[in-house]
């Protein structure tokens, strides 16, 4: 167990220093930082303080090193295009992001395996081909078509609900929310689905192709013959072994959820991290590329962690202390 | 698919007086094989390679068949912008889809806009190929360190949804460009960004085929006659590695397709005076609220289309190709 849970902390530090080593590349080689920070009128004798005061003068190594102290302590220096500290512009935009992510995750899931049960009980029934068909064309839709579809519906034509922004919103010191409020709630209502529909659509299939196969195996059919109700087989004995690849493929997707809340964000103009990586991206402002790089990566290695763990809880035959003898 | 050229070079040359049989009798062969068969007894598949021929051709003829030049600013009348579809233009010519802002036709914006979608799809997918089939081949031939590396570059790859590494090689490789000439190289920096996003599949791919290629007897004997890795690797290992790629990018294509028109609705993929569908879409989602929907409307169809079916496509074709359905 204690081997096990070190194996998996070890890769996630070494996933996090190349990812680290790349960011601090684009941050020391892409563009001439000095330029960036400097502006026009800056003399050469600014100009070399200033290359003093990053400390560009260091060897790389010292240079990387003191880059992944600060990305340790959330520090990425300053943002060429804001004038304002990365981590600062960082911390006013998580709240927003992980928002949308997790209530997104959250409704993919719970939609995902109810939906996913129901196509594979009811195979051939008209409403679970519907679905089938319906998440067949989600999955070939970008999903910022499926935003403005959205958007044409249910902002432009029903006039129900906001299209951008977030509505009012409630904080809790660094911590925003905006499902406390009225406008607060309907406008997360749309980018939810945006974001969700992709990983919802995922999820179904999965739980749907799972189950089949579940619910083809002897102890199915075993219990059908002790006569068991077809709803407890079903939910308790069929879904229940289902889980396992739902559970990791859920948690592996978070990752790509924030990562997809780029485009979702820019369509709603939600103020989430996204945005902002958008315009770093058109202004090749390095410094927030790079922070945004790193947060994604670390959101990424936590989550494989935690799937890593839920596995062990999961599957018993890694619990054994007998390396692979248990197969 | 790697036959043809073989067969080309064992026939013996055709007898005087039946000039059109071998290529006649080529062509039956091909309209016989399990492939086309697959392809005219399946519907969805016929009409989805009906809908990406149809697109392909109006890329390829954008140019003669538009009625406006759309990538030449003055052809524009600023007049004539927010027309609605079927309305005549100061000029008197009919604009069968109406006009964005700018007074462009929406018709000529569409076709010329597929084409700047499909020759980056086209070109990014040539590029991951060249990229993801070399490091594959090199992976699984030479193995050891080499292949850990390549392999493991792929895995953290595959990891990362591929938008965000198209917005990441974006920004970076403009960064090494001067903003003077970002327009200008817009384009190239679109298709290396894609490309980049998409290699490590073939690589993994080619490397599982070459893997087990390697230690066919044909590979041993190209050893045995001193050829050199190189060789072996291109011209023995190589043709016998691509049967499974080529399903693969046909999807691929549709993703790269949709990631520029991704990239160009974000803003960061072609510039607003070389309008792809994406960058259309874009121009039509700030017109919404306003009513002129069919700015939006149109070209979002057309990109909609256009996936939808050379996507389609690609699953038929891994159907078709896949021993294991026959």
């Amino acid at each position: 167990m204690i081997a096990y849970l070190l194996r998996s902390l070890v890769q996630a530090a070494i996933v996090l220093l190349a990812v680290a080593l790349l960011a601090f590349s684009m941050f020391r080689f892409v563009g001439d930082p000095i330029a960036n920070l400097a502006g026009q009128e800056a003399t050469q004798a600014d100009r070399e303080e200033l290359r003093k005061h990053l400390g560009l003068e260091d060897s790389i190594l010292v240079q990387f090193g003191r880059f992944v102290g600060g990305a340790v302590r959330g520090e990425f220096g300053i943002s060429y295009k804001q004038g304002r500290k990365v981590s600062d512009l960082l911390a006013e935009r998580l709240p927003a992001t992980l928002e949308l992510a997790l209530l997104s995750t959250i409704l993919a899931t719970g939609v995902g395996i109810a939906f996913g049960v129901y196509t594979a009980i009811r195979r051939d029934g008209i409403l679970a081909n519907a679905i089938m068909v319906i998440s067949l064309v989600g999955v070939s839709l970008p999903t910022f078509i499926i935003g403005i579809g959205l958007i044409y519906l249910f902002a432009v034509e029903l006039k129900w609900l906001p299209s951008y922004g977030r509505g009012d919103v409630t904080s809790f010191g660094w911590w925003t929310t905006g499902l406390l409020t009225e406008s607060g709630r309907r406008s997360l209502v749309l980018p939810v689905l945006t974001l969700g529909f992709f990983q919802l659509t995922l999820i179904m299939r999965l739980v749907r192709s799972e189950m089949l196969e579940v619910l083809r195996t002897d102890f199915i059919k075993f219990a059908r013959a002790r006569g068991i109700d077809e709803r407890k087989i079903n939910f308790r004995h069929a879904l229940r072994n289902t889980l396992i690849p739902v559970v990791t493929i859920a948690g592996l997707q978070l990752g790509g959820v924030i990562a997809f809340a780029i485009v979702t964000e820019s369509v709603f103009q939600w103020p989430g991290l996204g945005a902002l990586f958008v315009q770093a991206v058109q202004f090749v402002d390095i410094p927030v590329m790079a922070a945004y790089l790193m947060f994604v990566a670390l959101i990424f290695v936590i989550t494989n962690l935690i799937v890593d763990l839920l596995y062990f809880v999961l599957d018993p035959r890694l619990r054994s202390d007998r390396p692979e003898a248990g197969r | 698919m790697t036959d043809a050229p073989r067969t080309t070079s064992l026939s013996t040359p055709p007898p005087a007086g039946t000039p059109q049989r071998p290529p006649m009798g080529r062509l039956a062969r091909a309209w016989d094989s399990d492939l086309i068969w697959s392809f005219r007894h399946s519907p969805l598949a016929m009409g989805a390679g009906g809908v990406t021929a149809f697109f392909m051709l109006i890329a390829l003829f954008a140019p003669w068949i538009a009625p406006q030049n759309a990538f030449d600013p003055a052809s524009l009348n600023l007049m004539d912008g927010f027309l609605e579809p079927m309305t005549r233009g100061a000029a008197g010519n009919l604009h069968v889809m109406g006009t964005d802002n700018q007074g462009r036709d929406l018709l000529s914006a569409i076709l010329f806009g597929s084409r700047v979608s499909i020759i980056v799809g086209f070109l990014s997918v040539a590029f991951s190929l060249l990229l993801g089939v070399s490091l594959g081949l090199i992976a699984g031939f030479v193995g050891g360190r080499t292949d850990a590396i390549i392999m493991r570059i792929a895995d953290i790859q595959l990891s990362f949804p591929a938008i965000l590494i198209a917005l990441l090689v974006f920004g970076i490789v403009r960064g090494f460009i001067h903003p003077s000439q970002h327009e200008q190289w817009a384009l190239g920096v679109l298709i290396v960004a894609i490309g980049l996003a998409n290699w490590a599949r073939y690589a993994r791919t080619v490397r599982g085929s070459t893997m087990v290629e390697k230690n066919k007897e044909y590979v041993q004997a190209a050893r045995v006659m001193g050829r050199s890795s190189f060789a072996i690797m291109r011209e023995h290992v190589l043709p016998n590695v691509m049967g499974p790629i080529l399903v693969i990018a046909t999807i691929n294509l549709a993703l790269a397709i949709i990631e520029e028109a991704t990239l160009s609705f974000l803003g960061v993929g072609v510039p607003p005076t070389q309008p792809s569908l994406g960058t259309l879409i874009r121009i039509g989602q700030q017109f919404l609220f306003s009513g002129e929907w069919w700015i939006l409307m149109f070209p979002g169809l057309a990109l909609v289309l256009l996936a939808l079916a050379i996507n389609l496509l690609g699953d038929w074709l891994r159907d078709a190709l896949n021993p294991k359905l026959k």
